[in-house]
């Protein structure tokens, strides 16, 4: 479980994040929403240690992970994606899932130029691993291709094949369905219930309200940076504060 | 991975014949310091080419490497290939030690604190005069020996030289194909997703900033010990420049492209000696266009030429 408390970022005079609390339940599809500006990748920033919290605390199965950089948070099994998708565009696609197999490798640098019997074993190891996780996502046929030149839909897919080699207990997508058409975004859903079925906890910011609506077990609405609401999808979509603040009322 | 093999077998195989070609003559000597270039080139294009982070300062570890062995052998008479590898570990860990607060800088500022770092090392090769000789030189340097071999000679110093440089190669690539080359083109392409996929980028940026320190120390001990005699002219700001240039020329991320601009740089000069005072305007030029019409340098930009040039030949005449 993911337990965020009373959570608040100041960023010079403006505060970005006042006093959020929320969990995520352990191997439920959480959606956190709100209006633009209402702080939803701030939050994720925080939670995934690219930023440092004013105040507040983040632990994941009772453990105190807040201030942890990303590097860190990776061998405790929280990953993320981004906004804008972050692939290494140099580099094909297999090899970018690779990378994401880094923590569960261990070749350094004298034996990788070596190329100790060990390591050749283990680089085997990976791209098998690679490819398992390509299958998932179901982009197999395009390993060799350069990330940089993939198409954005495939690239999303990518990012989501490379966040799940790091063998993560908790994913948080940062608006996975961004710029994908509604086929994409249909097959997107499924995927991350297919995720939500291994086990692993799916905490996801999105604009998308169909999408939200139809795969959150609970959602959790933010907005000028406080939590405005938190339930489940009906719950919300009921709720008037939320309907007030997305028609801009007030 | 078979077609890595193959490939460095074919350059092994022309860099031992490449003498015959030229059968010892003036020419043989610069290919001496094409291979010790090869060398650095490869060093900083671990760094550059590879992490994505720049050095202006890396003729300073060269530097370092040419004088540690320099004075330890020349003045304190300690055995030249037992002062090599201590040079290298002393130099790797201080760009280790340096590394780590130089390193968190990025782009323009990381450029200006290398650069200040290969300045501050110039100016104690220069001061230092007791150890180093300051300006004038320190001279007298034993050449290496095996045996009864002494590398004294510019084709024994050849087979020396590209030893080293072809076992540097070969680990480069292995290394560059393996987990710790992809995590720095990870850090490379968005260092952000590299530490979010669970790579450590401020230790693996110290890292490799460490490494090719160690190869730079280790083509300074060998250059010293194949000219016999060190100047700090030679460790300058104005080399820091040519490494960087021979880099980007050969081809960023790319350990041949590394060899391929490295051999440019050092022979271009000899090439161009007939045009007397009109070399360095056509050297300047040359490397210009280079840049223009190969962004991705000559590993990339040689082969697209034949392919233009063989497609064209292919065409049917419109006559």
């Amino acid at each position: 479980m993911l337990e965020v408390s009373a959570i608040t970022q100041v960023f010079g005079g403006v505060t970005a994040l006042d006093d959020v609390s929320f969990c995520a339940a352990k191997g439920a599809i959480t959606g956190v929403i709100g209006p633009n500006g209402a702080g939803k990748t701030t939050l994720f920033n925080i939670i995934t240690g690219i930023y440092r919290q004013t105040s507040g605390r983040v632990t994941l199965e009772g453990k105190d992970i807040s201030g942890l950089p990303p590097e860190r948070l990776a061998r405790r099994g929280l990953v993320r994606t981004f906004q804008n998708i972050e692939l290494f565009g140099g580099m094909s696609v297999l090899e970018n899932v690779m990378v994401g197999l880094h923590t569960k490798s261990s070749s350094g640098v004298l034996s990788c130029a070596l190329k100790m019997p060990w390591s050749i074993a283990e680089e085997r190891r990976i791209r098998t691993e690679a490819m398992k996780w390509l299958e998932f996502t179901a982009i197999a046929d395009l390993a060799d291709v350069t990330a940089g030149n993939l198409p954005f839909g495939k690239g999303r897919l990518l990012e989501i094949a490379r966040a799940l080699a790091v063998g993560p207990a908790i994913i948080l997508m940062d608006e996975p369905a961004a710029g994908l058409n509604s086929r994409e975004t249909l097959a997107l859903a499924r995927l991350i219930q297919a995720i939500r079925e291994m086990g692993i906890t799916v905490v996801l910011v999105e604009h998308d309200m169909e999408l939200v609506m139809d795969i959150c077990d609970r959602i959790v609405v933010l907005n000028l940076g406080k939590k405005l609401a938190e339930g489940t999808p009906r719950e919300i979509q009921e709720n008037p504060e939320v309907i007030a603040a997305y028609l801009g009322e007030g | 991975m078979k077609r890595e093999l193959l490939k460095f077998l074919a350059f092994s195989a022309l860099v031992l014949l490449a003498p015959l070609l030229f059968k010892g003559g003036y020419l043989m000597n610069v290919l001496v310091f094409v291979g010790i270039n090869t060398m650095l080139a490869i060093g900083l294009n671990l760094l550059l080419g590879y992490a994505g982070q720049i050095s202006l300062g890396h003729a300073g570890f060269f530097g370092l490497g040419a004088y540690l062995s320099g004075i330890l052998t020349a003045s304190y008479g300690l055995d030249p290939w037992l002062v090599m590898p201590l040079a290298a570990i002393a130099v790797g860990c201080l760009a280790f030690l340096i590394g780590f607060p130089i390193l968190k800088l990025r782009g323009h500022y990381l450029a200006m604190a290398t650069l200040g770092l290969g300045i501050i090392i110039y100016i104690v090769f220069n001061e230092t005069v007791e150890l180093t000789g300051g300006p004038s030189g320190l001279s007298g340097i034993p050449n290496l020996s095996i045996g009864a071999t002494t590398f004294d000679t510019d084709i024994r110093n050849y087979y020396l030289i590209w030893t080293f440089t072809l076992v540097i190669v070969l680990l480069a690539v292995n290394l560059t194909n393996s987990r710790v080359g992809r995590a720095l083109k990870a850090i490379h392409d968005s260092e952000v997703a590299a530490r979010v996929m669970g790579v450590n980028a401020r230790l693996l940026k110290v890292q490799v900033f460490a490494l090719s320190a160690v190869i730079s120390s280790l083509a300074g001990s060998l250059y010293a010990h194949t000219m016999t005699f060190v100047s700090p002219a030679s460790f300058g700001f104005n080399f820091s420049i040519e490494l960087l240039t021979m880099v980007v020329i050969g081809g960023l991320g790319s350990i041949y492209g590394s060899f391929l601009g490295a051999a440019l740089l050092t022979l271009l000069p000899e090439l161009l000696r007939g045009a007397q005072d009109y070399d360095i305007v056509i050297y300047g030029a040359l490397l210009m266009a280079m840049v223009m019409f190969m962004p991705g340098g000559l590993v990339r930009g040689v082969p697209e030429l034949v392919r233009k040039v063989t497609r064209m030949k292919g065409r049917p005449d419109h006559a």
